[in-house]
């Protein structure tokens, strides 16, 4: 196993345990936090703002470096333009989300833990991307 | 009546209308959220200083599937790993239910909407949210903005318009 895959599953178990210490794999806590006319919980907004403060504050020093330290390159995003399928996208997984309060990473450890509500969502979800990428999404 | 009772009666006859109050939290809560949430920026950290690429799930799992064979290791290694810490950390943690909660056409057409809708927008909570807010990229920040507008007016729809959702 080569070490950029120990780095990936070093950091997706990570991911993995930050999502399930922050209770983010549980639908009814997002929902919670989406449902700011009723008994608002605003505890996704603490871990987005966690999450946020270290990326905005490290990511600085990462990619002061020329290389990834295993090699590579840094594969960033290169486009700054808004334009409309990127909104229209982000509506779409918005009502999604929003319906149901699952979003990709959190829908994904639920399946893992056995989760009989993400085992539903799971299959629409790699359904819609699928066929989203076949009407010309990447 | 005293002004506590007044406001204990109005709760209990319509939990829906407590205001706006951080008071919901619990002190573990934001400590659990805040830890949580900076596990997840130092996880993403290390995917972007490692290997040089953006922690978004749905980009990842999506390349897992039908991206290019080469390019496929790192993300089926970071899945795994997110999937299975993510269910063992649970197993100490007050985990979601694993019962059915909602109904299947929900779940379902969520989850329709959600794989779409990242695959069209490049990126979702994570991708946009903790990476590229992080950037300080502008499309992520448009993508944020109009997901979270979109999901919290879903979610006052289905629950206080409409009354049917979980």
């Amino acid at each position: 196993m080569s070490r950029a895959v120990v780095a990936a599953a070093a950091s997706g178990a990570l991911f993995g345990a930050g999502l399930a210490v922050s209770s983010m794999t549980d639908r009814s806590v997002v929902l919670g936090f989406l449902d700011v006319f009723g008994r608002w919980n605003p505890t996704l907004a603490f871990v987005m703002g966690g999450a946020v403060a270290v990326t905005a504050v490290l990511f600085r020093f990462v990619l002061k470096r020329a290389a990834p330290a295993l090699g590579g390159e840094f594969r960033l995003p290169q486009r700054d333009d808004v334009d409309v399928r990127l909104l229209v996208g982000a509506a779409i997984f918005g009502i999604g989300w929003g319906l149901a309060g699952f979003c990709p990473g959190p829908s994904l450890v639920g399946v893992a833990a056995g989760v009989t509500d993400a085992w539903i969502f799971l299959p629409a979800m790699v359904a819609g991307s699928w066929i989203a990428g076949r009407v010309g999404a990447r | 009546m005293k002004y506590g009772d007044i406001t204990a009666t109005l709760q209990a006859s319509n939990p829906d209308q407590v205001p706006v109050s951080l008071s919901n939290l619990t002190t573990n809560d934001w400590i659990a959220g805040l830890a949580g949430g900076a596990l997840i920026g130092v996880a993403a950290v290390l995917l972007l200083w490692s290997i040089g690429r953006i922690a978004g799930i749905s980009g990842i799992a999506s390349g897992a599937l039908e991206g290019a064979r080469g390019d496929r290791a790192w993300r089926i290694a970071f899945l795994a790993g997110m999937m299975l810490t993510g269910a063992l950390v649970l197993q100490f943690m007050p985990a979601p239910p694993r019962a059915q909660t909602g109904t299947t056409p929900l779940l379902l057409a969520a989850g329709f909407l959600v794989g779409f809708g990242t695959r069209l927008g490049n990126g979702c909570t994570s991708g946009h949210g903790v990476c590229g807010l992080g950037r300080l990229s502008v499309r992520s920040l448009a993508a944020v903005a109009v997901f979270m507008a979109c999901a919290m007016a879903t979610t006052f729809v289905a629950r206080h318009v409409i009354g049917a959702a979980p």
